[in-house]
């Protein structure tokens, strides 16, 4: 039972009319392997298959990918989390365009979390050091500074897979809410008047796909939630 | 900012505030015609036209038909924007058929309720 049947989705736009799935037997020797770890094996079988890995401990966040249905980090994902009957069925993360093989193209996914302007705004005068802030107000970044954008949340939220051009999705919005949280920024105002349109935020119907794919265990539902209140009470 | 015209609340947020709090009046007229029932087992025209003629009865009916119509625009404005995404002309025409047929069933039941 050390044969692990992996099935990959194949896709080189300038060779194939379509993606197609290719199989592999692989030989785990009865170790509980990290997927990535499988891709390398396949990678021997056959050099002609593309995948994108850098850090290979779950902080790059570029080896994003749909493991059995769910999406995930491969290096950070042992085979006894995903593999059901000795098979494992490998997908690029959905709704992105695919450039190759699993290397999709993230630009819309990009220009989502471009959008919101995810650095420090801040028009009050420079202090001579630094902007100082309480531990109680820095202890609200918690939950949503560690997101390492890896896309596994919005590539698994059917509302971003419908709207990735108005909704700006789990990932951008978490990012959204950890500047609307941040004691230091003075753009709050600015900041909500650009999502209150009916596709920005509320195009989350709050079935909580991101929460149950995020490998860093952050909550993006939550986040949305809190930019609703902030939403509603700014306007009521 | 996403820009939008055929949504009922212009914004996002009133949408949002309009699904919630029609819902709630939705419910509570279903439960309050639900309860009468159940109270009511032999109910006949003389006591069920009755309540619909007392003034209070019939602008808690209204309420409601109202908060049916703006629940079923939102609603299916949301559906028509995800799933008719890519067609822009069959997707106006449906929205404006919506838009339409809501007008008419809230015009229809308000002459119910004061017609009789
Ligand atoms: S919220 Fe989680 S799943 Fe989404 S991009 Fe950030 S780390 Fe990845
Ligand atoms: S909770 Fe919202 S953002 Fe998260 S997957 Fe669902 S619709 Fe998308
Ligand atoms: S390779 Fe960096 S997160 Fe997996």
């Amino acid at each position: 039972m050390s044969t692990l049947q992996v099935s990959l989705y194949r896709y080189n736009p300038e060779t194939d009319s379509a993606p197609y799935m290719q199989e592999f037997q692989i030989d785990t020797q009865g170790r509980d392997l990290m997927v990535l770890n499988v891709l390398e094996l396949i990678k021997e079988q056959d050099s002609t298959m593309v995948y994108r890995r850098s850090c290979r401990e779950g902080v790059c966040g570029s080896d994003g990918m749909n493991m059995n249905g769910k999406n995930g980090l491969a290096c950070v994902t042992p085979l006894s989390d995903v593999v059901r009957n000795n098979k494992l069925v490998l997908r690029p993360l959905p709704g992105l365009p695919v450039i190759r093989d699993l290397v999709v193209d993230m630009g819309i996914f990009y220009r989502q979390y471009e959008r919101i302007q995810p650095y420090l705004q801040n028009d009050d005068p420079t202090p001579a050091i630094e902007r100082l802030q309480s531990p109680e107000d820095r202890d609200k970044l918690d939950g949503l500074y560690e997101c390492i954008l890896c896309a596994c949340c919005s590539s698994s939220c059917p509302s971003f897979w419908w709207n990735p051009d108005k909704f700006v999705g789990p990932a951008g919005l978490l990012q959204s809410y950890r500047f609307l949280a941040d004691s230091r920024d003075t753009a709050t105002r600015d900041r909500l008047a650009d999502l209150e349109d009916p596709f920005s935020v509320f195009r989350c119907r709050g079935i909580m796909n991101c929460v149950s794919v995020c490998p860093k265990g952050l909550n993006p539902t939550r986040a949305i939630g809190k930019i609703r209140e902030m939403l509603l009470t700014n306007a009521t | 900012m996403v820009t939008n015209i055929t949504n009922p609340g212009r914004s996002g947020l009133a949408d949002w505030l309009i699904q919630r709090v029609s819902a709630v009046i939705l419910a509570l007229y279903t439960l309050f015609i639900v309860g009468y029932l159940l109270f009511n087992p032999g109910l006949d025209y003389i006591a069920w036209s009755g309540l619909f003629s007392q003034a209070w009865m019939r602008i808690f009916s209204l309420l409601a038909f109202v908060s049916l119509a703006a629940h079923a625009w939102v609603g299916l404005w949301i559906v028509t924007t995800d799933y008719l995404n890519k067609w822009v002309g069959i997707r106006l025409a449906v929205q404006t058929f919506i838009i339409l047929a809501v007008f008419v069933f809230l015009v229809w039941g308000i002459q119910v309720l004061w017609g009789a």
